[in-house]
């Protein structure tokens, strides 16, 4: 069999591996783009409108897959890398089509997964109809199959995040701001109905979020209630009754919702296996530990691999593709110093 | 229940679906900006009443949201209309107002 | 089973031995359902063949005193090497819990053995300098009820009536409560874990009853100990097992199934309480609703005579539910010794019946 030689392979075909595959062709570099599934855009094709601005996220799929297109880059859809070793400075990469790929460096964009919620047995999900998570809500809007007329929805916000008891100590980053975003699509949806959201704290961080937040209060009058759900229950109306504690007014407080949306947080995607001899070390929220968090955010403990996007922990889709254009800097630089 | 020598004790649970929204509605209604707080307090730090008497602005828009308007009735009788509590929120909630629709609302 | 918890339940399948039981008593059981202890000793030695042993000199575990702060737990640690070593004399290695409060707290002295060996080391010393003791850590420790729930088919296979109305031959809606220490500590050593524990609501299925869940079923039933001990703390303690009966009500529920001594005394005494307190009943009429052991539910459908279950001893009276199942009984030996000779009968409460 022949070996398929590059200088920059990218493994993971979302935003991340996108961007910087555009970055890298740019700059001379001869890429190829490895996707494990049919087709590009990884996590980003489950949401149906972004933040902080409601703009479809197909636009941003879209346009970096055209950019893909329009070079002529290379791309390997249903292709899942099984197998990396080091080769005298290089790397040999083998995959589940049966091809083997030789590159100087490897790129790594492999991206997250959501918690799966059914590990928060009191939140009732797998096992009450209407408890959902995030993910799903925003198919629901996508294809307009909510199918419910709500008189009362509340979202959970840190599902999966900040939670000693899933083993998940790490902050998620998008999921406040998603859930701002999803109650006011909401509640464009359902005029009459009130949309509640539980949070912890509100990490409205970034350019926009706490304008969009302030935005939910006042024109949408979503509901902001600071206490973590304790329990969800079903009553013999079916409705979903809600355990809090309402942390600001001091007390607790049962409500009942017809639906219950659980803002899923972000852990680390599984990586391909490695040979013994290549190690890349992790952080303790399982994502990988770039060299320096600062100042080489995209080397990893290997030489030759690269991360880039959320592979090194939870980002909006704005800072993957930042840091996604500032991996395949560092790609060049090390290909340069060869 | 003496018989026994002691008796059910009442919830303190907010039963938000059993709330009195009356007053809640009228002034979401009147004064939007109400929708605005988010409980950080100055108003309630820098109240003339609260330092001596149970007088917490920011608990009152809680309460008015939690359907809880006997709470708001006994607390802002208080009130000293000052305004500094209007002077110092970050949010821009018109709370002179809001005080004056309570009162309003409760014939005060 | 219950198709909403299959999902949940299936991660917590803990094991159970298979035979060869230490039994430690309950301390309040064998006051306030004296018969059920009897009737699971029947159960698995006369329909199961199992071997139980028991032994005079096992004592309280001191859970109730260690709650209250009382008992150091030192002294909770070194009482249970000592049932351990009972346990080791009699050549047995699995152990029988028949109380919540104590299945919590050797599963708590375990926990701390396993994970702070100086504590075990210092129990042991303490148990032999006391009384030249030594013991074995048990291979296998389980609830009775779990141990019930084990062998639920072989029970449902030699019952001779199911839990339905005899009736309609509708299943009969049966409401499950949990003692907290069962599974709230540590969810890997209840069979279903926590949220929704399978225990109680394994054996309703197999028997033939429908289990209902409500929106305060994992509510604790209020006892807590030292809120019960001083009376005037009670209002407390029964204000929980009211919220609880509250949010049952709407479902009806023919009789409520405890596997723990507090819960069961409390959710069947304190409807006494209520109903003098507010005159407010729940269930049909003014009859509350039975609070059943799961021996007791067992013994049942096992055609065990109700009067030997013990369920004369109850404060709601059982005899609706009996002619709701079908099940004959003689009023007239409800308060009789074993001899058939009458004892006095016991006060009739103000309303409920």
């Amino acid at each position: 069999m022949t070996t398929l030689k590059y200088q920059t392979v990218i493994i993971g075909g979302g935003v991340a591996g996108m961007a910087a595959a555009t970055e890298l062709h740019k700059s001379g570099s001869k890429v190829v783009l490895i996707e494990g599934n049919k087709k590009l855009g990884g996590q980003v094709n489950n949401w149906y409108k972004v933040f902080p601005n409601f703009r479809p996220a197909s636009e941003i799929v879209n346009s970096l897959s055209t950019n893909l297109l329009k070079d002529k880059i290379p791309v390997l859809l249903e292709t899942s890398i099984t197998h990396i070793e080091s080769n005298s400075g290089n790397y040999i990469l083998k995959s589940n089509q049966g091809q083997v790929i030789e590159a100087e460096t490897v790129l790594l964009a492999t991206g997250f997964n959501t918690f799966d919620p059914s590990g928060k047995e009191e939140y009732g999900y797998g096992i009450y109809p209407n408890v959902l998570t995030s993910v799903e809500l925003e198919q629901r809007l996508k294809t307009n199959t909510n199918g419910i007329s709500p008189k009362r929805i509340a979202l959970v916000h840190c599902v999966g995040s900040r939670d000693e008891k899933v083993n998940r100590l790490h902050c998620s980053k998008v999921c406040c701001v998603s859930a701002v975003k999803q109650a006011i699509e909401l509640k464009e949806f359902y005029p009459n109905a009130e949309i509640i959201c539980l949070y912890m704290d509100l990490r409205m961080y970034d350019n926009g979020f706490e304008e969009l937040y302030r935005d939910a209060q006042l024109q949408h009058n979503i509901k902001f209630i600071r206490g973590r759900l304790s329990e969800c229950a079903l009553n013999i109306e079916k409705d979903l009754v809600l355990k809090i504690q309402d942390t600001l007014a001091g007390l607790p407080m049962k409500l009942t919702v017809d639906q219950l949306i659980l803002m899923v947080g972000k852990e680390a995607h599984q990586l391909p296996q490695f040979d013994e001899s290549i190690i890349i070390e992790k952080a303790s929220h399982g994502f990988i530990k770039p060299a320096d968090s600062h100042l080489n955010p995209n080397t990893t403990s290997q030489p030759g691999i690269f991360c880039c996007g959320t592979t090194s922990g939870p980002k909006t889709i704005q800072e993957t593709i930042s840091d996604a254009r500032s991996a395949s800097l560092a790609v060049c630089d090390y290909l340069n110093k060869k | 229940m003496s018989k026994f020598g002691f008796k059910l004790t009442p919830s303190g649970t907010i039963n938000y679906d059993q709330g009195d929204f009356r007053l809640a509605e009228f002034i979401d209604q009147h004064e939007p900006s109400s929708r605005l707080c988010i409980s950080c307090g100055a108003c309630s730090a820098t109240c003339t009443g609260g330092a001596f008497a149970k007088l917490e602005m920011h608990k009152i828009h809680l309460f008015i949201k939690r359907g809880m308007s006997d709470n708001v009735k006994t607390q802002i009788q208080n009130c000293m209309y000052c305004g500094k509590c209007q002077l110092v929120c970050p949010r821009g909630v018109n709370n002179r107002n809001v005080i004056r629709l309570i009162l309003t609302h409760f014939k005060i | 089973m219950n198709d909403i918890e299959k999902n949940v339940w299936r991660k917590y399948q803990k094991n159970i031995a298979d035979d060869n039981y230490f039994f430690v008593r309950s301390c309040i059981r064998q006051n306030f359902f004296p018969a059920s202890e009897q009737a699971f000793l029947k159960i698995m030695r006369n329909v199961l063949g199992k071997n139980v042993i028991e032994d005079p000199k096992h004592t309280t575990c001191a859970g109730i005193g260690y709650h209250s702060d009382v008992v150091t737990f030192d002294t909770l640690q070194t009482i249970m090497g000592r049932h351990f070593s009972l346990m080791t004399e009699a050549g047995i290695k699995n152990v029988a819990i028949s109380c919540v409060t104590s299945f919590g707290l050797y599963s708590e002295v375990l926990e701390t053995w396993k994970h702070f060996p100086k504590e075990l080391e210092k129990t042991r010393d303490y148990l032999y300098k006391a009384t030249g003791r030594t013991f074995e850590i048990p291979e296998n420790i389980a609830h009775c009820s779990d141990i019930i729930y084990k062998f639920r088919n072989e029970i449902a296979q030699k019952a001779t009536r199911k839990l339905v109305n005899a009736e309609t031959g509708e299943p009969l809606s049966i409401v499950d409560h949990i003692g907290c220490h069962y599974s709230k500590i540590f969810p890997e050593y209840g069979e279903g874990g926590a949220e929704f524990p399978q225990v109680l609501t394994g054996m309703v299925s197999a028997w033939g009853g429908n289990s209902v869940d409500y929106p305060e079923r994992r509510h604790c039933c209020g006892f807590g100990f030292r809120q019960y001990l001083v009376q005037a703390n009670r209002g407390y303690s029964v204000s929980n097992t009211y919220k609880k009966l509250v949010s049952m009500e709407p479902y009806k529920p023919d009789f409520i199934v405890s596997n723990c001594p507090g819960c069961t005394m409390f959710m069947d005494k304190w409807q006494y309480t209520i109903s003098e307190m507010e005159h407010k009943t729940f269930g049909d009429g003014n009859q509350g609703v039975p609070v059943l052991t799961y021996e007791e539910m067992a013994g049942l459908i096992l055609g065990y005579n109700p009067w030997d279950l013990g369920l004369q001893m109850h404060q709601v009276s059982v005899e609706p539910l009996l002619k709701k199942m079908g099940i004959p009984y003689d009023e007239s030996l409800k308060f009789a010794d074993k001899n058939g000779h009458k004892s006095s009968v016991p006060f009739q409460p103000s309303y409920i019946l």
